[in-house]
């Protein structure tokens, strides 16, 4: 350690009796985040100032104020949309579980590699494919209005289960490329160690691979999971009553915008936390990444003593 | 550790095995036999093909010709259970492999309960045993990352002897290390070679080649060039490419 320490401290005595550069840098740079943030704060104001005096000047202001702005309406609409915002909320957490599970069959199906699984990876593959290029309002209504159509016996007429069944579908295709993505960034060598001990393809896969595969996945599958939160409004079009339905309903009762304001706002109280959480993991991810494990660690060690390691 | 009942059967025995990836030959007519109780160092530059003769016998690469015998059973043979194979061939690589979302105990006990289906409590048991044996045993409930790369690697060997491996193929196993901490991975090789395992080393390590191995390989270009009593490898090289290899070592100051 004192070999290490040895160059280095005559290199700081050379600093003495100069002025310490490293504290004017800090006062530099301190005066110009300062320079940045009123610079920032100057420019939203105007901006969004802007946006507001063009607004209400405009000469349709006052009939969008009382068509959209109606606090009477706001306040008697809010339980209902509130209530409706339940099944949402059911649709959302059924359909998810759906999707996890079908998404990561999909994700193992498409990620083998053994000649007999080629029918199903080509399978899986075509599904993948088909669900996320059909716009989701396409398969909704298919789903929606043809299955029931066939007047099959003992089948739903609700139209929930298949509004779960649609969601389903379409956001495992998406999550499903999440996984693969995850299960692609676990290093082969991983998996060569788990065979070489004796562990069978799946069982490699199943405790050495997919674990660490789906720890990396969590922040882009929340990500998902907003998208899929937002898209439960979509059901409404085959006739499930869930907040956005029940926000027209009480829209053409009164010939009033307002309960879709009601309805923004319930979804950015949900939304934002969820979205901030994401960007939270994703933050913290990156973090690991740089300087959390043990060979990045080892790596940078090396490096600092001049690379000597090097065999 | 077993008795020392010779019955004529090599551990292992690589008959003209050939490996090319595309058009790159790297093995070339490999034939070795290894003794029980032999330790066998390879030699060579990097690309001589020691790694690879290392993963075709734990069948991580498939051999393109020829035949790889383990205690008499052909493991090159089409419909060879695989899995059962590689849990008589214990391999530790190079950059450790350890498994970073589990705890040191369970990156050893991971092979004994899932594929000899030996129940938790044994497992952990012989595996804290194991880690006892090598200084390892207060780190058992630690994640690999918070470990020294020396630390690490015997990890790893400790993982792959917690299958009992009739042979041990250790793959340039403290080249990613740092020189301090070299010594540490080293000296549980020599135990091991001490308690009678099975090994086949990859090593860049001359002067521990030189102390431990029984018989020195020098690989080069595929081939087994040259081998011999580690004494007579290093001291009188009958090879002149042996001799050019090991005069390089000798610059770079590693023998």
């Amino acid at each position: 350690m004192t070999a290490l320490g040895g160059p280095d401290a005559p290199h700081r005595g050379g600093f003495a009796g100069l002025p310490d550069p490293r504290a004017r840098r800090r006062r530099e740079e301190r005066a110009s985040a300062l320079r940045s943030t009123l610079v920032a704060l100057l420019s939203t104001v105007v901006v969004f100032g802007a946006i507001a005096f063009v607004a209400v000047s405009s000469p349709g202001w006052p009939a969008v104020q009382a068509s959209f702005f109606d606090g009477s309406i706001f306040a008697s609409s809010l339980p209902d949309i509130a209530s409706a915002f339940l099944v949402n909320i059911q649709l959302f957490l059924i359909s998810e579980v759906l999707i996890l599970v079908l998404a990561l069959l999909l994700a193992v199906a498409r990620s083998s590699t053994a000649p007999v699984l080629f029918p199903v990876r080509l399978m899986a593959t075509i599904y993948v494919d088909v669900f996320r290029a059909l716009p989701g309002v396409l398969v909704i209504y298919i789903l929606g209005f043809g299955i029931p159509g066939l007047n099959l016996p003992g089948i739903p007429t609700d139209p929930f289960p298949y509004a779960v069944f649609a969601l389903t579908l379409i956001y495992s295709a998406y999550v499903s490329e999440v996984y693969r993505a995850g299960i692609a960034s676990v290093h082969p060598s991983q998996a060569a160690a788990a065979r070489s001990l004796g562990l069978s393809q799946m069982q490699a896969l199943r405790h050495v691979v997919l674990p660490q595969a789906i720890r990396r996945v969590v922040p882009p599958l929340l990500n998902d999971f907003i998208g899929l939160q937002k898209d439960t409004v979509l059901v409404s079009y085959i006739g499930v009553v869930e907040i956005f339905r029940q926000s027209q309903i009480i829209e053409a009762a009164n010939f009033n915008f307002t309960p879709y304001l009601a309805v923004a706002l319930v979804f950015l109280v949900v939304t934002i936390p969820l979205a901030r959480l994401t960007d939270w993991l994703i933050a913290r991810e990156a973090r690991r990444g740089l300087g959390g494990s043990g060979r990045a660690a080892q790596a940078a060690n090396a490096l600092s003593r001049g690379g000597t390691a090097a065999p | 550790m077993t008795a020392a009942v010779s019955t004529g059967v090599p551990a292992l025995r690589v008959e003209g095995v050939s490996k090319s990836f595309g058009a790159l030959e790297v093995l070339r007519g490999i034939n070795l036999d290894v003794a029980e109780h032999e330790v066998i160092a390879l030699i060579g530059a990097s690309g001589s093909g020691k790694s690879t003769l290392l993963r075709c016998i734990n069948l991580l690469e498939p051999v393109d010709e020829g035949r790889i015998l383990i205690g008499g059973e052909e493991i090159t043979a089409r419909r060879v259970n695989v899995d059962r194979i590689r849990r008589r061939v214990g391999i530790v690589f190079q950059s450790f492999n350890l498994f970073p979302h589990m705890r040191v105990i369970d990156n050893v006990t991971l092979a004994p309960r899932h594929v000899a289906k030996r129940p938790k409590a044994e497992a952990e048991t012989d595996a804290m045993r194991l880690l006892e044996r090598f200084g390892l045993a207060d780190k058992a409930g630690q994640l690999p990352d918070r470990l020294s790369g020396g630390q690490q690697q015997r990890v790893a060997i400790v993982r792959a002897l917690a299958m009992q491996p009739d042979l041990l193929l250790l793959d340039e196993v403290t080249s990613a290390l740092d020189p301090e901490l070299v010594a540490e991975v080293l000296s549980v090789i020599r135990e091991l070679a001490a308690g009678g395992m099975t090994m086949l080393l990859a090593t860049h390590e001359m002067g521990f080649a030189r102390d431990i191995a029984s018989r020195v390989c020098f690989l080069d270009a595929g081939r087994i060039l040259e081998q011999g009593p580690p004494a007579q490898i290093f001291a009188e090289p009958r090879e002149a490419r042996t001799r050019q290899f090991l005069n390089r070592i000798i610059e770079a100051g590693r023998l």
